[in-house]
């Protein structure tokens, strides 16, 4: 062993997070090219290269969608109160303080009103940095307060998906977001309201099961995880492996459960488009 | 004497034993005293035990394989049941049963999971894991039960949606989706009973209504103890300080004012007396009903709105 030769691996990558990292220059997870981070920023956190869509947060949408400095935000501040006062290996009410430090959110969604082309819209975005992107009681609030502004403003609602699903730490109250959001739905297709689902990666569980799933017109990005079941779930409960590209946007185009697929570079252009024949 | 005996109903299960035992030589010998005695004794340890269930332990109460499923309801609670089959788009799936049935006079469309008691129907019945189709069909009977003006019942007893690659192929997500968003706004009194199981999703895709019901020992959360205890301890071990931390009871959800109503159970669970839970349910649903059809159709689905938008605590 020569002397200038690691004895041991005292830098481990972090290999589950794939969140903008820190430094200057980025390696694609889908093509391992190097990308500095400036040419990733301007090209929407896209590989030039592979296609391949980082996962962004919601913030970036916000900048990618709205015309410049029109979006409004709603209800920020809205917290978690922790009903359950649950606790696992760690209490609730400790992740979410801390979250909320790492984040600089409060929850995993942020709402509000702007313009997109001059149009106005009721607008969500979920954030999987928010203890993955999860819906509790907060979530479904904001999101059923928003689709409440679409319909008393007779303006679009679009919902951008990015969870893991149901919050685990809110219990029953998680689940019965689902219900809250799409009752909500429900009233705003009745009144001719166009609603617009964009799925990103990833967008599973209980979040799939209601609002993502329920768009006028839904759009997802390029190979964007989207499913019921998580692939392990479904793994350990066939015993079998599964198919290459299951669950990926392709797998949902071609069985029928999104409508397109769109680069983000287009996605303003799109819902603009959508909204003039939905109008 | 039950063949299923928990754990924690072992002692209950060994008394009561020692009991049948005595009783053949009562006749014999002079030991009346003695029997009587212990029939007490019996007495108090069931109330002692079942009085103090720890929510684990409603979990397997909810699980009991000799509890009534749905279909056992229909046939205690309803005459002339006739079961309708198919999601008319793929398949019939057997996971959720459903059709037309009078309750008294009241014509309702009755749907449900329904489990099998034994490996072989349990193999038909997937468990009561429902797919895609099953979802679907219960959505069809649904907009049938409107399209006659029939109020709908559905038992839930689920350990959830089947996870499965088929299952997602053919849209598991948007099956239960478009099942919260019709039955919020179906226009006819949908009151819905947690029997068993209430896991999940796959739970709530039939259970969004007007009043929601639970029988005493039975769980509804968002996922199993089991499944939080793997994915938040990263140990299957963890199952019971899970089912604690969920909160997952009938008195907890009542407390947290997601259900309405607690259904009583005989003493040590639904399954010690069929007819008796089935009668009191009955009676139940049927005062509920009486109430529910007042309503007009769009008093009910605005009232709908209005209780599934006021879960949920927040601070602001």
């Amino acid at each position: 062993m020569g002397w200038f030769s690691r004895s041991k691996q005292n830098i481990s990558p972090e290999s589950q997070k794939r969140d903008i990292p820190d430094g200057q220059w980025v390696k694609c997870d889908g093509c391992q090219e190097i990308i500095h981070k400036n040419q990733m920023e301007s090209n929407l956190w896209v590989c030039q290269k592979c296609n391949h869509h980082f996962r962004i947060n919601s913030d970036n949408y916000i900048s990618i969608i709205f015309d410049k400095g029109s979006f409004r935000e709603m209800d920020k501040k809205m917290r978690s109160a922790d009903p359950l006062k649950f606790t696992d290996t760690k209490t609730y009410k400790d992740r979410i303080e801390s979250t909320i430090k790492k984040s600089n959110l409060y929850d995993a969604v942020k709402t509000g009103m702007g313009k997109v082309d001059g149009r106005r819209i009721s607008f969500a975005c979920m954030d999987f940095r928010f203890i993955g992107g999860s819906m509790g009681a907060v979530v479904g609030e904001k999101i059923a307060r928003a689709i409440e502004k679409a319909f008393t403003n007779k303006i679009p609602m679009v919902i951008i998906s990015q969870s893991g699903g149901a919050r685990m730490m809110e219990g029953a109250y998680s689940l019965m977001q689902m219900a809250k959001t799409s009752a909500q739905l429900a009233r705003l297709a009745d009144a001719k309201i166009p609603y617009i689902s964009i799925l990103t990666d990833p967008t599973t569980g209980g979040t799939t099961a209601s609002y993502a799933m329920l768009g006028d017109v839904i759009i997802a990005e390029p190979k964007a995880l989207i499913g019921f079941a998580g692939p392990r779930v479904i793994k350990q409960t066939i015993g079998k492996d599964l198919p290459e590209g299951f669950q990926r946007s392709e797998f949902l185009l071609e069985h029928g459960f999104v409508d397109l697929i769109v680069n983000r570079k287009d996605l303003k252009a799109q819902l603009s488009q959508l909204f003039e024949y939905m109008s | 004497m039950t063949k299923n005996v928990l754990d924690f109903e072992k002692p209950i299960f060994d008394l009561e034993s020692k009991l049948e035992e005595m009783r053949k030589y009562q006749d014999t010998l002079d030991i009346a005293e003695e029997v009587k005695s212990l029939e007490e004794k019996v007495i108090h340890l069931k109330k002692a035990v079942y009085g103090n269930l720890t929510r684990w332990q409603r979990v397997q109460l909810a699980r009991h394989p000799e509890r009534p499923y749905t279909l056992d309801y229909i046939y205690l609670m309803t005459d002339d049941f006739i079961e309708l089959h198919g999601d008319r788009y793929y398949k019939d799936d057997k996971a959720i049963v459903g059709g037309f049935a009078k309750m008294d006079d009241q014509t309702v469309m009755i749907i449900g999971h329904q489990k099998g008691r034994d490996t072989k129907s349990n193999l038909y019945r997937n468990f009561g894991m429902p797919n895609p189709e099953g979802y679907r069909k219960a959505l069809r009977l649904m907009k049938l039960a409107e399209k006659f003006n029939k109020p709908v019942i559905t038992l839930l007893d689920t350990p959830g949606a089947f996870p499965g690659i088929e299952a997602e192929e053919n849209g598991q997500a948007e099956a239960i989706a478009r099942n919260l968003l019709e039955m919020s706004r179906l226009k006819v009194p949908i009151i819905v009973v947690i029997i068993g199981e209430g896991a999940s999703g796959g739970a709530l895709g039939i259970g969004v209504g007007d009043r929601i019901l639970m029988l005493q020992n039975t769980w509804y959360s968002v996922i199993s103890p089991e499944s939080c205890s793997s994915i938040l301890w990263r140990s299957w071990d963890y199952k019971e300080q899970a089912a604690e931390a969920l909160k997952l009871t009938a008195e907890d959800l009542l407390e947290q004012k997601i259900i309405d109503r607690i259904v009583p159970e005989p003493l040590g669970g639904a399954h010690k007396d069929h007819m008796q839970i089935a009668t009191g349910l009955k009676k139940i649903l049927m005062s509920e009903l009486v109430a529910l059809l007042k309503l007009k159709p769009e008093k009910l689905v605005q009232n709908r709105l209005k209780k599934f938008g006021s879960m949920g605590v927040y601070s602001e």
